[in-house]
């Protein structure tokens, strides 16, 4: 259960093109997000699937089914909404129970069920609150556990983290790759942030203006983007893209090198610049580096605490197999 | 930080609020007042403002002259008839204009909200004669048609305002989770716009309840509201003030009584959007 195919999907509000007609294969088991900056059409394509919009053009199966054309309670498919969606008159028991009551459940298998949900998620303390009482963390909790109760086909996840704040994501980040091993339900996640897509993913499809840039593992994507767009979308801080003559002398219009696969001097080098800002996380230190001549402002990563202050002269060099090479429309040269 | 209000700004502020409170409030006290005097009283200059003799013979005069139970059935038929109407019309109407707005939606509200810019008095002479033509002239499912009709736009209003602030995510929720429309509107929607549908109901009630113009010209007796009972004591033989006060005493007291019990609901419903 959990295969989800899309067949020539497309989405047009109006005039307004938002997803040309795309293919994509989910498969059974699987935790894939759908990344992209805002506006991409990922948000859309998730509720394509759901079926809370209604496809311009295309198919969608469900485990082989058609579904294109069938109301989202009838799809077999759960959901998490960004601003949790809570039923604010329900105590939490009831909000979970929701589900399994419009499925015309008998009461015992109901409670046997919350019950389950409620300790997988720590939930059982909370379960006769009211959502409005509850924290930011314990509603998504709650959001999930209304999800994981029906044993659904798979989860979609509309970015279910950007409420919270920074401490509490990376939490729940865990917990919801944890629930993701122990159910092996297919799982689809859509976030803009490309450190959630990195660290939960199994398959990650990176979007732009409705268009698949590329499908792959997190770190197919990290060492072999197929264009400019996703090299730079995808790894933190991002690639550093150059165009030019040193482009050309590696025959390529541009070339691409990661923060991480360049090494610093403060006495030699290929690349010469100057200090700006640098950031010290203790582990790593970036620095971001002015004048060198190649883009406008280059960033490194070196590994601990470095000395090199504002304003001094420093020297790159790209490790020589980490550079990525593109050609003029921006595609991968291997 | 808080704004510093002196005390003697918060003094000031606090006679000047019931200052106006009891202006707006005075007519009411006074026809009170007026109700327990004699006639005699009623008219005396300098007029007298609670060292008189209180008599309760007016209530009885009026009680015996008319029938208040019937005005009073009447009254409670016609406005609760038309609100529970008007909701039923109302409520699929809101819906569906806030939750699948269509590019004509907002037109449409702003008609609605246009036929109460237009005088009554306007289209008086068609509907009675239309009431004639029907036989609905002096009948209690005339007037519940009519104030139906004219209090619908309001109660559209509110309750589309109402649903446009809950969140359709959760009405999406509630897809996801299984629910056909009719378990959605019932088990989601109608508890979360509880709040707005009542107080939608208590001030459609006030209005109706209130309504002078239509009631008075389309009745005489058996279907006459309260409204019509009142205006019968104001008769152009002469005024009796203390009865005619008696009377509107007892024509308001339900309602006041009622918006009293209600008030928080009524508030809540009539500055609802203007606060976040």
């Amino acid at each position: 259960m959990g295969r989800i195919t899309l067949d020539k999907v497309s989405k047009s509000f109006g005039d307004v093109n938002v997803i040309p007609p795309l293919d994509l294969t989910i498969d059974e088991g699987e935790f894939v997000v759908f990344v992209g900056p805002s506006g991409c059409g990922k948000s859309t394509l998730l509720r394509l699937i759901a079926g809370l919009e209604d496809v311009s053009g295309g198919q969608i199966r469900i485990d082989g089914r058609d579904a294109t054309e069938t109301a989202p309670a009838k799809r077999g498919l759960a959901m998490v909404f960004q601003s949790y969606a809570l039923y604010p008159h329900m105590s939490v028991r009831k909000n979970i129970a929701f589900p399994l009551k419009m499925a015309g459940m008998p009461q015992a298998e109901q409670d046997t069920r919350i019950e389950a949900a409620a300790k997988v998620l720590n939930l059982s303390s909370y379960l006769d609150r009211r959502p409005g009482q509850l924290s930011g963390g314990q509603r998504q909790r709650v959001a999930i556990g209304r999800a994981i109760v029906r044993e659904p086909a798979a989860f979609l996840f509309d970015e279910p983290l950007s409420n919270l704040d920074a401490a509490l994501r990376v939490g729940m980040r865990m917990e919801i790759s944890e629930l993701h091993a122990k159910l092996k339900t297919t799982m689809i996640y859509v976030t803009h942030d490309q450190v959630e897509a990195m660290t939960m993913a199994d398959k990650i499809v990176v979007l732009q203006a409705g268009n698949i840039e590329q499908v792959g593992s997190p770190l197919d994507l990290y060492h072999s983007p197929r264009n400019t767009f996703v090299a730079g979308f995808i790894g933190s801080p991002k690639m550093n893209l150059i165009e030019g003559p040193e482009a050309a002398k590696h025959d390529a219009s541009t070339i691409g090198v990661r923060p991480e696969h360049l090494d610093v001097s403060g006495t030699a080098g290929l690349w010469k610049g100057r200090v700006g800002v640098s950031e010290h996380l203790g582990s790593d230190t970036f620095f971001h580096v002015h004048d060198t001549g190649l883009t406008d402002v280059m960033t490194v990563r070196s590994i601990g605490d470095v000395a090199m202050r504002h304003g001094d002269t420093i020297w790159l060099t790209p490790q020589a197999d980490k550079i990525h090479r593109f050609d003029a429309a921006g595609l991968r040269i291997a | 930080m808080a704004r510093a209000v002196t005390n003697q700004r918060k003094t000031f502020n606090t006679a000047l609020a019931w200052g106006i409170g009891l202006l707006i409030f005075f007519p009411i006290l006074w026809t009170f007042l007026t109700s327990f005097k004699t006639e005699a009283t009623a008219i005396a200059s300098p007029p007298q403002f609670l060292f008189f003799n209180w008599t309760t013979e007016n209530y009885g005069v009026v009680m015996r002259r008319s029938n208040y139970f019937l005005h009073f059935s009447n009254s409670v038929i016609i406005s609760v008839g038309s609100t529970v109407i008007g909701l039923l019309i109302a409520v699929p109407a809101a819906w569906s204009m806030a939750f699948v707005p269509g590019k004509r939606t907002k037109d449409v509200l702003m008609w609605m909200l246009s036929t109460k810019m237009l005088p009554p008095v306007g289209v008086l002479i068609p509907i009675y004669l239309i009431f004639k033509a029907v036989g609905l002239l002096d009948s209690r499912i005339g007037l519940v048609i009519v104030l139906t009709l004219i209090n619908l736009p309001i109660i559209v209003w509110m309750l589309y305002t109402y649903f446009k602030e809950i969140p359709v995510d959760i009405l999406e929720a509630a897809r996801m989770d299984g629910a056909s429309l009719r378990n959605e509107i019932i088990y989601v929607l109608t508890p979360m716009a509880l709040p707005g549908i009542a107080s939608t109901m208590l001030l459609n009630i006030i209005l109706a309840w209130n309504e002078a113009f239509w009631t008075i010209t389309l009745t005489t007796v058996n279907a006459a509201p309260l409204t019509t009972f009142i205006a019968s004591y104001s008769s152009p033989e002469g005024l009796f003030y203390a009865k005619l006060s008696a009377a509107s005493t007892m024509a308001i007291a339900p309602i006041l009584v009622m918006g009293w019990f209600s008030q928080k609901q009524l508030v809540r419903g009539l500055t609802f959007g203007a606060v976040k």
